[in-house]
């Protein structure tokens, strides 16, 4: 063993008692200082814009309008405008239909990432998984209204793209409308389906292979639970974009009413206390499946 | 890679294949139709012109409306990138009661809908008498970018082992240096792409932008959205969104040189 000789440490200069030194003094010896300082503005942020805004949001629900002039009445408060939500069979109506769409809009991109998604992870040599994964990530990055509007051009049933070269168009309505959300919001389920996959060994996949199940066998029983908070964190994506979308249902939904559009509309006719009511219904509607999937895990997959 | 039947394997190619054609043609439509001679939508085009290109360049709406987009954009992902790596590190590195709730809050903007954002913004707004213009936008976007910036640093924290920030006070640097030389260095490339996701996000905006934008102002999203319906400006709609689609490749093209994932920055 040969002795290390004495190494002369280069001293730090003089520590000065500088901000930066005195703040890091104080941190170490006080962390909940310095969380803090850190959690501070961030959290001030939300709580006073976001959760504020939502609070405004109730109380504007609360209000009225004045039937003849339209002017909004912040005097008084009431109900009305939840109890004409529950009891205008219209209203469910619109629910019922976007809810159908969100749901549809989820499990159509659920069966589309699947393939591509499983393909990507444990199937494409590496070089094609690269190329796959920009493919998948690039229409992601283009502007989602001048995605929608080039199906106003595929879908439009009067000599658009797809009448043209298949002969027949869905058209304009809630067909197409749940065939071009599920076209947009396609990446948002295929990416965290592929880094769920990605993080499931191959040799489990081998395993069950081994142990006797087929192809779709080991897909049940193996990938798709150690899928589940992947699929979920994807579907948060799919059924919150469908759920509050009235832009492309303007575009290429024809006379379908949505939750979305209703809003949309009221709250330009001036119904403002009504706009917000009816925001509370995908409010509720998400925050019921936030706490749904909150023990899956999903919301660390975001 | 794992050993499939060779049906198997055949088929997930095919339908691989066809979901990426799925996801490509709409955008070649609109590219083609940018050089269509036809002012309609007509399909197949009658005829093929560069003209509204030129055009396009000459009218000074949609430049206006894209340098409101970039300024707007520019604003938020700043906010949000501070906002966003701050709550990051905390969430991190401390354990807090409710911290759970504060990883929850900071998801809430973009998991609910953002029509939802979009009227609730606007009733604050308007209960506190704000004056709507750009800062009303900037606001409204920080809030739901911060979500992006947050996700991106906090999987790049969990990665780095727990101490460096002691380890470099230890050896005598004060707070500020070590975030210069050791924190800072060690997050750059996610805090890159997590404010590009930002950007991105801000720049596509245009629900939660409708509700808080004022008269007078119009992000490059609104112009096209108001133009669209417009049949004399189709022809200058469809070279704006072409235009949209190849600015999109550039912060594809800078996240793929930053990192080995191609996914990174992506939700």
């Amino acid at each position: 063993m040969t002795s290390v000789p004495p190494t002369v440490a280069t001293a730090p200069p003089h520590p000065r008692n500088g901000v930066g030194r005195r703040l890091s003094r104080l941190f170490s010896r006080h962390p909940r200082a310095q969380l803090g300082t850190m959690i501070g503005a961030p959290l001030a942020w939300l709580l006073v814009i976001y959760l504020g805004s939502l609070f405004a949001l109730l109380l504007t629900s609360l209000y009225t309008t004045d039937p003849f002039t339209g002017d909004l009445v912040t005097t008084s408060t009431s109900s009305d405008n939840f109890r004409e939500l529950i009891e205008n069979p219209t209203f469910r109506t619109v629910v019922y239909r976007t809810v159908g769409i969100a749901t549809a809009v989820t499990l159509i991109d659920l069966a589309l990432a699947l393939p591509i998604a499983f393909f990507m992870a444990k199937v494409a040599t590496p070089r094609w998984r690269r190329v796959l994964a920009v493919s998948l990530v690039l229409p992601l990055w283009a502007s989602y209204l001048v995605k929608a509007y080039s199906w106003r051009v595929i879908l439009d049933p009067a000599g658009g793209v797809m009448k043209q070269s298949l002969g027949f168009s869905p058209g304009f309505g809630v067909t197409g409308a749940t065939i071009v959300l599920a076209y947009l919001w396609l990446p948002y389920m295929a990416l965290p389906i592929y880094a769920g996959l990605e993080k499931i060994p191959n040799s489990l996949l081998d395993a069950s292979g081994d142990l006797g199940g087929r192809a779709g066998r080991t897909f049940w029983s193996v990938v798709l639970p150690l899928l589940k908070p992947a699929i979920l964190a994807g579907a948060i994506f799919t059924f919150s974009l469908s759920l509050g979308d009235y832009i492309t249902v303007q575009i290429v939904g024809g006379k379908a009413q949505v939750i979305g559009n209703v809003i949309y509309r009221d709250f330009g006719a001036g119904l403002i206390p009504a706009a917000a009511a009816f925001a509370f219904v995908p409010i509720a509607i998400m925050v019921g499946f936030l706490l749904m999937v909150r023990r899956s895990g999903a919301l660390e997959n975001l | 890679m794992i050993v499939l039947s060779r049906p198997v394997r055949i088929a997930l190619r095919v339908l691989t294949a066809v979901v990426l054609a799925f996801l490509y043609v709409p955008l070649a439509v609109v590219a083609i139709l940018s050089f269509s001679s036809s002012r309609s939508f007509a399909w197949p085009p009658p005829g093929f012109t560069t003209s509204w290109w030129s055009k396009a360049f000459a009218a000074p709406g949609p430049r206006e409306a894209l340098i409101t987009s970039v300024k707007v954009a520019l604003l938020a992902t700043l906010i949000a990138l501070v906002l966003g790596s701050l709550a990051a590190y905390a969430v991190n590195r401390f354990a807090f009661f409710g911290r759970d709730s504060v990883s929850l809050l900071i998801v809430l903007p973009i998991a609910l809908p953002g029509i939802v954002t979009g009227v609730a913004l606007n009733s604050a707004f308007r209960e506190l008498g704000f004056d709507f213009g750009y800062l009303t936008i900037v606001v409204a976007h920080a809030t739901f970018c911060i979500v992006v910036v947050f996700n991106n640093v906090v999987a790049r924290l969990r990665r780095l082992a727990p101490n460096v920030d002691e380890a470099s006070a230890d050896l005598g640097a004060d707070l500020f240096q070590t975030f210069r030389y050791v924190t800072f260095p060690l997050v750059r490339s996610s805090l890159i792409a997590g404010g590009l996701l930002a950007f991105a996000l801000s720049f596509d905006e245009i629900v939660v932008t409708t509700f808080t934008a004022g008269p007078g102002v119009e992000t490059l999203p609104q112009w096209i959205f108001n133009n669209m319906f417009r049949p004399n400006q189709l022809p200058t709609v469809n070279v704006v969104a072409v235009v949209v689609i190849l600015l999109s490749i550039i912060p594809v093209a800078i996240a793929q040189r930053l990192s080995s994932d191609p996914t990174v920055g992506a939700p």
